[in-house]
């Protein structure tokens, strides 16, 4: 059974149809990368798959390890091992960025029927992982995310992704307003957390990313749809010709 | 005395509520005569509505209707379930001071553990000798009644250079149900005083009880005070309360009020700086729901130069509450260099919560700075998405969200200890909501 499966997804935001009948499948284990032009409906499909409100569901269906995706919350969904690295993060001052992983982590792990963690626990598992990303401690006391730098808004992102250890991880647009120091600090931390378990989905808009993170397969996606699919070689071949040549196939 | 009650809102039921409680007033037969003027005063004016502006957003007529009869003196029943209640709300360490339906316990109380710069009276011993305590700087009619039918309350001196180790807390504890309770207390703060004083309003299992209290607070000079004041009355009760504030010459006055029960409260605050080189800071959470009505109307007097003063307010607002916060900074023509602020903010979780923010600023000296603000909106989707996005589940997402809100007013509170018991407090009220 495929991990994730979208079947010819019809999406419309506010009466305009924004998927026109998307079809991806990831399985395990793969990093597929969505590639495409701006307006191509890049973060509606990642929004959709973590159930953020104001999209309207027209047609076909996403199956997550076999379950109907669009029937559960997206705490359920959260619970389950859907992750959604931010394009932008918000920043939520007055949270304790400490409280607000906790929080999330616990409130996951009793979804799923698990015990919670104990605090000295989980104080060892954030410093461990903190560590690796290059994240100072007194980050973890601020706000979440508040006053943070762009890439440390994003590394924070990866932080969650390792505390919860997600089994798909959809990063939306994670190069952008990143210098390049920080877009490999960041994507350093993503190809620590690949897996044979875990599956990403990396949408981006620049091939420059895929240096980084390499993925297995290419998606290129033009008004609303998947419109060609390849190997990791299709990146490179769009940075040569760019995206005109699909705008037409669409 | 019940026949009368029924006769709601005539001149004659309001007369039966002074007849039928003046012999068991306590008070020097001057001091009754000083009550019955008062009583009449009151009788004049009546229960303010909405007619009157200060009482505009919060109108008794409407909200309350009648004024409930006299509560009765504590029997042993009534002492014991008191007790249970005191023992749940106590403060560690705290030195506790019990009311009970309006009448000082001194069983309940640590008396002797105030120690010797404390010195205690209560109300009911003071108005054997004068009347001194029922006069106020101003009488509205709540405060009038409660001139004329308060039975009892807290009178405390704090000596000139005590530090105290422990908070003083004032327990209002109510054990009968469709009464009314009438307290006045004074705390009389010396100078280069740091002391704490903690207010606590709880019910013993008692419902639709009104309360009517006063309070006179005068800080000396130098002096370091935290007056801390906790509502947590029965969700049908009725508490108004009054409060007279004097601050002496460069001492700090942190206050704090948290307002978690009562069908319908009012704190109302006459907050005068009297003295030079003064920082105020007045800071407060009204958390509302189903159909309470919470409502802080202050008033901070700058009479003389280089005073600063802050306000951080703060109201939670769900299902069909309704908040109210009025806040007016005077600033005399003296009154130079002074610095006041006021930010009131008001998070309704319910499109049938209302909010009320009403800022006033009258300065009538040239070289100041003062500033208000307010907001009133709902809890930030996108906000809420990340957390849900997150694990956390639509109620728990709120509540994180609420915490942070109301965490601005809290976070005012020095005291460590102080601060996370009131934190418990929202907490408590919000896994209330889940």
């Amino acid at each position: 059974m495929a991990l994730l499966e979208v079947k010819d997804l019809k999406v419309r935001v506010e009466e305009r149809e924004i998927l026109h009948g998307l079809t991806l499948t990831v399985n395990e284990g793969e990093v597929h990368a969505i590639m495409g032009p701006n307006g191509s409906g890049k973060s509606t499909l990642s929004h959709v798959i973590a159930g953020k409100p104001g999209y309207e569901v027209t047609d076909g269906q996403i199956l997550f390890k076999g379950e109907d995706l669009l029937e559960m919350a997206p705490e359920e969904r959260a619970a389950k091992g859907v992750f959604l690295a931010f394009q932008y993060p918000v920043e939520i001052p007055g949270v304790a960025t400490m409280n607000f992983l906790r929080t999330a982590l616990n409130a996951q792990r009793k979804a799923r029927g698990e015990s919670e963690y104990s605090t000295p626990d989980f104080l060892k598992k954030v410093r461990e992982v903190s560590k690796s990303l290059n994240i100072p401690q007194d980050m973890l006391k601020r706000g979440v995310n508040v006053g943070f730098s762009g890439g440390e808004k994003k590394r924070n992102e990866v932080l969650q992704m390792a505390l919860f250890e997600p089994s798909l991880c959809i990063l939306d647009e994670m190069d952008s307003g990143l210098d390049i120091d920080a877009l490999r600090i960041a994507a350093d931390g993503v190809n620590a957390l690949r897996s044979p378990k875990r599956a990403m989905v990396v949408i981006t808009h620049y091939q420059r990313l895929l240096n980084y993170i390499v993925p297995d397969f290419v998606h290129v996606m033009s008004k609303g749809r998947v419109v060609k699919s390849g190997g990791k070689q299709l990146a490179l071949e769009l940075e040569e010709s760019g995206y005109a040549q699909f705008e037409d196939a669409a | 005395m019940n026949v009368a009650l029924a006769k709601t809102g005539s001149g004659r039921a309001v007369s039966d509520l002074f007849a039928s409680a003046e012999g068991r007033l306590p008070g020097s037969p001057a001091v009754i005569a000083v009550r019955r003027e008062a009583f009449e005063t009151y009788e004049h004016l009546g229960l303010p509505h909405r007619r009157i502006e200060e009482w505009k957003y919060t109108d008794l007529r409407a909200l309350v209707g009648e004024v409930l009869p006299l509560a009765a003196s504590p029997d042993a029943a009534a002492l014991k379930r008191a007790a249970e209640a005191v023992k749940a709300h106590a403060i560690e360490g705290a030195r506790k001071l019990v009311l009970v339906d309006g009448v000082f316990a001194a069983d309940l109380s640590d008396v002797k553990a105030l120690g010797a710069e404390v010195s205690l009276k209560t109300l009911r011993e003071t108005l054997e000798k004068d009347a001194g305590l029922l006069k106020t700087a101003s009488t509205d009619a709540v405060i009038s009644l409660n001139a004329a039918m308060a039975t009892d309350g807290v009178v405390l001196s704090i000596a000139d250079g005590a530090h105290l180790s422990a908070p003083i807390q004032i327990i209002h504890v109510a054990t009968a149900a469709s009464v009314s309770a009438f307290t006045r207390s004074q705390v009389a703060v010396g100078k280069g005083v740091r002391a704490t004083v903690v207010e606590s309003f709880v019910a013993a299992g008692a419902k639709a009880y009104q309360v009517n209290d006063a309070v006179v607070l005068s800080v000396g000079d130098n002096a370091d005070v935290a007056h801390i004041r906790l509502l947590d009355d029965s969700p049908d009760a009725v508490n108004i309360t009054s409060q007279f504030v004097t601050v002496g010459a460069n001492t700090k006055l942190n206050f704090f009020n948290m307002t978690t029960g009562a069908a319908v409260s009012r704190l109302q605050g006459l907050i005068t700086l009297a003295g030079e080189g003064s920082e105020l800071s007045i800071n407060g959470v009204n958390l509302l729901k189903k159909t309470e009505h919470g409502d802080t109307t202050l008033v901070v007097d700058h009479a003389v130069p280089n005073c600063v003063s802050r306000e951080i307010f703060r109201a939670v607002i769900d299902d069909r509450a309704h908040s109210v916060f009025q806040g007016r900074i005077i600033v005399r023509p003296d009154a130079q260099k002074t610095d006041g602020k006021m930010m009131t903010r008001a998070l309704l979780l319910s499109d049938e919560a209302e909010a009320d923010n009403k800022p006033e600023l009258e300065i009538f000296a040239d070289d100041v700075s003062c500033g208000h603000g307010a907001t009133a909106g709902a809890l930030d989707d996108s906000l809420l998405f990340y957390l849900k996005a997150r694990g956390l589940p639509e109620k728990q997402a709120q509540a994180l969200l609420i915490q942070a809100f109301v965490g601005e007013a809290i976070e005012q509170i020095a005291d460590d200890g102080l601060r996370e018991y009131v934190i418990g407090i929202a907490e408590r009220w919000l896994e209330q909501r889940q």
